[in-house]
């Protein structure tokens, strides 16, 4: 059982390798995700008009949305990844378990969402002037969101790929089944940064959930999922 | 070889009677009739019947559709789910097309709940739609099964369609519980009280019974309709398999001499 | 909150109690009258004894 775990480990630490090494050399997401979602947080100060107050209360879901879409472009290019040169039949030959290349992907995507997430929080700090009250609270659920984000996309990310017109269907399945995530996150990122009172950590802890259910349903149906895909 | 190319066009066999040539059968056509008899029934009810309730007036006669639709909806998605882990444990076609034809019927139901909720809440609200826990957890749950329909739709090959569209099913359903909860309190941050304001529990009488009767009324219709879609999935799997093998059959002519048999 | 919402006055409830069943009515016709049609359609093209469900 101990053998099994850290053989799984071990998978999936070398598939998370893989995936950044091959972002540090691409550079896919310093280079087009974040410049993207930079023009994100200016096209919706030119949505919002920033004089009326309502960029400012509006910066948590705005946050959110803005990860969402970046996280929908993070996905998309991992398993992108995958479909070239034959990638996917050499995971599947390659014997490592399925559950291990399931954990490395959603550890890449966690580690490229995280940085991602950091200079967006630097970003709305200046340009929409808010102000941290509780960072200790918007670091656990940023991490929780996190998590499930790369959980779910992991999941969807394999399914949508070698379809018909596959860059328009992992948004459509994406979106909806991210709402709750973005719920959570919006609400326990307003508590901390100000906006509204409340408590912020029952929010938190349903996104601890979230994310634990995603995670053991990627870990469920990735052996399937490998071999047709 | 001659079989297969014969087979496509039946008119040279002799002629199947008139009844096989649809997707009904004894059992779907007494299904039908319950169905039809008691949505009839179930008008008679709900517009002559029953009179107009206290607390909601005229607009509860909506009701007799709106949460039939819903709980039906919901029946069909646990399908779906029942019926893609049934696959993925047992390859089983069946599995998989009752996923699919549960699935469709869902997205119907859940498209019928909503409309059907939007003009209620015209009439209780004065507005088309409000960001209530009910309206907006079935629009979520409305887009994630279309989803569901896009991946089989986007799938050509039979066994990688299935695969990937029971993982959707799984997940979707997983889903439906954490959606609930999410959006619940959400909407009751939002709203003083809960104003999708369901039928007063003191609901009894005839109201009551109508109520009862239009889950029996719709129920019959889900399952005729789910009936026949499954039998459509299946005859377009075998229609499907069968231009596969008048397909080979031609290239395999192509390619040999005349006199060759190919087995 | 309930006298606010009883003072949202709707000249007649009558149009979208119909309005609801007809689209009720209309798309679960219109769904079967596809599905059976399709049915019939599929029928012709697959043989015989391919047509045992099951």
């Amino acid at each position: 059982m101990m053998a099994d775990a850290r053989a799984v480990a071990g998978d999936a630490l070398l598939i998370a390798g893989k995936d950044l090494r091959l972002e540090a050399r691409t550079r896919v997401a310093t280079n087009h995700v974040l410049p993207f979602v930079g023009a994100v947080v200016m096209i919706f100060a030119f949505a919002l008009d920033p004089d009326t107050g309502v960029l400012r209360r509006a910066t948590a879901g705005l946050f959110w949305v803005t990860v969402l879409f970046a996280a929908v472009l993070l996905i998309q290019r991992s398993f992108a990844v995958e479909q070239a040169d034959g990638v996917s039949d050499s995971l599947r030959l390659s014997g490592l378990r399925p559950a291990g290349i399931f954990l490395g992907k959603v550890l890449s995507l966690i580690a490229e969402l995280v940085g991602i997430e950091i200079v967006l929080i630097g970003a709305v700090i200046v340009l929409y002037g808010v102000h941290l009250k509780g960072a200790l609270l918007l670091l656990v659920t940023t991490l929780a969101a996190t998590v499930a984000i790369a959980a779910v996309g992991s999941v969807y990310g394999p399914l949508a790929t070698g379809l018909r017109a596959s860059e328009t269907a992992l948004p459509l399945l994406l979106l909806p089944v991210l709402a709750p995530v973005l719920l959570a996150a919006t609400r326990a990122f307003e508590i901390a940064l100000g906006d509204t009172a409340g408590g912020g950590w029952p929010w938190a802890g349903m996104l601890g959930i979230v994310a634990a259910v995603y995670l053991t349903l990627g870990l469920a149906v990735w052996g399937p999922l490998l071999e047709e895909t | 070889m001659t079989d297969l190319l014969a087979r496509r066009d039946l008119s040279t066999g002799p002629e199947p009677p008139e009844a096989a040539l649809t997707t009904g059968s004894t059992g779907s056509r007494i299904l039908g009739v319950c169905a039809l008899v008691s949505l009839a029934i179930l008008v008679l009810l709900a517009f002559v019947v029953t009179g107009q309730d206290v607390n909601l007036g005229e607009s509860i006669r909506i009701m007799y559709v709106h949460v039939p639709t819903v709980s039906l909806a919901y029946l069909c998605m646990i399908l779906n789910a029942v019926g893609a882990v049934w696959y993925l444990w047992k390859r089983s076609e069946f599995a998989d097309l009752l996923s699919h034809a549960a699935g469709e019927l869902g997205v119907v139901l859940l498209g019928i709940t909503l409309i059907s909720g939007s003009l209620w809440g015209r009439i209780t609200w004065g507005a088309y739609w409000v960001w209530d826990a009910r309206l907006t957890t079935t629009a979520l749950l409305f887009l994630m099964y279309v989803g569901y329909l896009a991946v089989r739709a986007a799938t050509p090959e039979p066994r990688s369609r299935a695969v990937r569209s029971a993982v959707v099913g799984i997940a979707a359903a997983c889903l439906i519980p954490i959606v609930h909860e999410s959006v619940q309190w959400w909407a009751s941050l939002h709203q003083s009280e809960t104003l999708f304001g369901t039928l007063s529990p003191k609901i009894k009488g005839t109201q009551l019974f109508t109520l009862m009767f239009s889950f029996v009324a719709f129920g019959f219709t889900t399952a005729w309709l789910l009936m026949h879609r499954f039998r459509v999935a299946w005859l377009a799997e075998r229609a499907a398999e069968s231009e596969l093998e008048v397909a080979i059959a031609e290239r395999r002519a192509e390619a040999t001499e005349p006199a060759e048999v190919v087995s | 909150m309930i006298a606010l919402l009883a003072a949202i006055k709707v000249t007649s409830q009558w149009p979208f109690i119909l309005g609801a069943w007809g689209v009720t009515v209309l798309i679960i016709g219109g769904y079967a009258f596809s599905v059976v049609r399709r049915g019939k359609r599929l029928s012709r093209q697959v043989p015989p004894e391919q047509r045992r469900w099951m």
